[in-house]
């Protein structure tokens, strides 16, 4: 029986060792050697050179502040849709989950079309003599992206520990006398913290390395951490920091992920 | 297990002899694998090409030298003929990844590409031993004419406060710096510090001033045609290209000077159909082949045949298309600086972008 069911498991065992081990222990390889193959700490510490610092400060910058407007859009949210019935409810998750069946690229090369000097959003405000949106290119519109693109996965991490919460509780806290808000601070706000916990990471480590976003939405103006390691790929061809700047990275998410498993111990959010 | 081999390779001949018939069949003298940059030729030249002489091609594409140049160093993909640009083909002949020609299998090439694309080549292939002209161009100054009203004729004009949010740069490195290090009066090709350190001041100050609406490549085409900017630097290929789609539009070359660049069709090394590749470069050299992709991608072509083919009488005189390159002063060709200078305009184009 046990034996079957770890035949099971092969095919994604190939598939991780494959299409993540390998080119992670490459990563690694890159990043701890220098052009002739020998051993060098000095492509992570590279990140301490003031433009790459710069670029990932800027990087944490944005992805916090796009990381919190989720959550302040998310919660809500999640809480009307775990109070309402059922068929209403699908349909609303259903609308919520529709733009994601078009690829992310497209979608955000759309809010270039929708945002730019003389686009959509512009023509309809000028048309109606109001004054024009001019956010196209700077941090703003960065920030638009990384909200549109990731709040899905704020919005269904919370949702599911949401709808997994006795009722119960909450009739027995209002009985017990407490208001709205109380029964909120002391009732589902705690019971929810893993979903929230696991929103947070899911939507924090996509923003904190894309380069597409920064690319269409902020004309390529602003240099986030992403776009330096990027570049050190496809453009200046140095493959070494490339990698050596990508570990840096990959300590700020593992640490960002301890946090989520240790407070989120029944491991309830990831369970979407 | 067999049988199915067995009727698997039937049907490769079956279908084998069902494309094949007419002209030539096709794979019967081999392969040739082309590697050149995306939206760069006509398909209907390659399938005249494969109907011609029986040679199959393979065809992939890429979208910047710098991408390329390590999978061709790897060899896990032999290819036989590459499109690169003049710094890289600089580099590709340093590195010894590319193979001499032999003129004398490519009358084509002889015969019809220009004298005078050849002796600019020398900037980077000094002997003409490696490469064959296919494109060539200039980059400049793409404006609006509703929007600019001053004459046009400088650099400078991207650092016109009047032009705030107004203006698109060129996201690549060589191309960003060939316009301060211009502007400044300095080669393009500088690699003395302090050149550079002050095209990069150059740059800083035109991005704090807030002037660069944005850095891009490819997009400078569309948003300029959407009048989303007053000014943009572009290819003068995409020029024609653009005013076609928006007759507002005027391409310039700065008298500054600026760059005049050239990719050319080169063999590799490595690859293992020379033969067919040297009869690939050919055909692509014969008039009516570069006419077809001259309409096609609106690149200048150094083909003289095609140039004289051309019907269309403005696009033959065109000052854009094909300009008097005496005409103009310190005009250069891209050169390949070398990996610490390589570094160094690397570091500081990092600098400029982290301002």
């Amino acid at each position: 029986m046990s034996k079957s069911r770890k035949m099971l498991s092969l095919p994604f065992l190939f598939w991780s060792a494959l299409f993540i081990l390998i080119p992670l222990c490459m990563v690694f390889y890159y990043g701890f050697t220098d052009k002739n193959g020998s051993f060098t700490l000095q492509n992570l510490f590279a990140i301490a050179t003031p433009e790459h610092s710069k670029a990932l400060w800027e990087a944490i910058k944005l992805s916090v502040v796009s990381t919190i407007i989720c959550l302040l859009l998310a919660y809500p949210l999640a809480m009307i849709l775990s109070n309402i019935r059922t068929a209403q409810k699908s349909f609303i998750i259903l609308i919520f989950i529709l733009p994601m069946w078009m690829n992310f690229l497209l979608r955000t090369l759309a809010w270039q079309t929708l945002l730019e000097k003389k686009g959509v959003i512009n023509s309809v405000l000028s048309a109606l003599h109001l004054p024009a949106l001019n956010i196209i290119n700077t941090p703003a519109a960065i920030i638009l992206g990384m909200v549109y693109n990731f709040l899905p996965f704020m919005v269904l991490p919370i949702y599911n520990v949401l709808i997994k919460i006795d009722k119960n509780l909450i009739h027995a806290a209002r009985d017990l006398g407490a208001n709205g808000v109380k029964t909120f601070l002391h009732i589902t706000l705690p019971l929810s913290i893993s979903g929230v916990i696991s929103g947070i990471t899911m939507v924090f480590v996509p923003a904190l390395t894309t380069f597409v976003i920064s690319r269409l939405l902020g004309g390529n103006k602003i240099l986030l951490i992403g776009n330096v390691i990027e570049q050190e790929f496809t453009v200046t061809g140095n493959w070494h920091l490339g990698s050596g700047l990508s570990i840096v990275l990959m300590l700020f998410i593992i640490f960002n992920m301890v946090l989520s498993v240790v407070t989120d111990k029944d491991g309830e959010a990831n369970a979407i | 297990m067999k049988k199915f081999l067995c009727m698997f390779l039937c049907m490769v001949l079956a279908m084998q002899a069902l494309t094949g018939c007419g002209g030539k069949k096709t794979g019967e003298n081999g392969v040739v694998y082309v590697y050149n940059w995306g939206e760069y030729i006509d398909p209907e030249t390659i399938s005249m090409f494969e109907e011609e002489t029986g040679i199959t091609v393979i065809y992939d594409e890429f979208d910047t030298n710098e991408a390329m140049l390590p999978k061709v160093e790897a060899g896990a993909s032999k290819y036989d003929v590459i499109c690169p640009s003049d710094y890289m083909i600089d580099k590709m002949i340093q590195k010894g990844l590319l193979a001499e020609l032999n003129f004398d299998n490519m009358p084509n090439a002889k015969k019809n590409i220009g004298a005078q694309y050849y002796e600019q080549s020398k900037g980077f292939d000094p002997e003409n031993k490696y490469s064959v002209p296919y494109c060539w161009g200039t980059v400049g100054i793409l404006y609006n004419k509703t929007m600019v009203t001053e004459p046009v004729d400088s650099w400078s004009i991207l650092w016109d406060e009047k032009y705030q949010d107004n203006i698109l740069m060129q996201d690549s490195v060589r191309d960003l710096f060939m316009v301060a290090l211009k502007l400044n009066g300095h080669s393009m090709n500088s690699t003395n510090k302090e050149e550079l350190e002050a095209a990069k001041n150059k740059l800083i100050e035109q991005k704090q001033k807030s002037l660069v609406q944005a850095y891009v490549i490819d997009e400078v085409r569309d948003k300029m045609i959407g009048n989303e900017a007053a000014i943009g630097v572009i290819y003068s290929g995409e020029a024609i290209f653009t005013q076609r789609q928006n007759p507002d539009l005027e391409y310039v070359i700065p008298k500054e000077g600026t760059n005049v660049w050239i990719d050319s069709w080169v063999i590799c090394k490595n690859g293992e159909n020379k033969e067919n590749a040297e009869k690939f470069i050919d055909f692509m050299c014969r008039g009516d082949i570069a006419l077809m992709n001259f309409e096609y991608i609106t690149y200048s072509t150094p083909n003289t045949e095609a140039q004289r083919l051309i019907e269309d009488e403005d696009i033959r005189n065109s000052k854009i298309a094909f300009p008097n390159l005496d005409d103009y002063e310190n005009l250069e060709v891209f050169r390949y600086l070398g990996e610490e200078a390589d570094a160094m305009y690397n570091a500081y184009w990092k600098e400029v972008f982290s301002n």
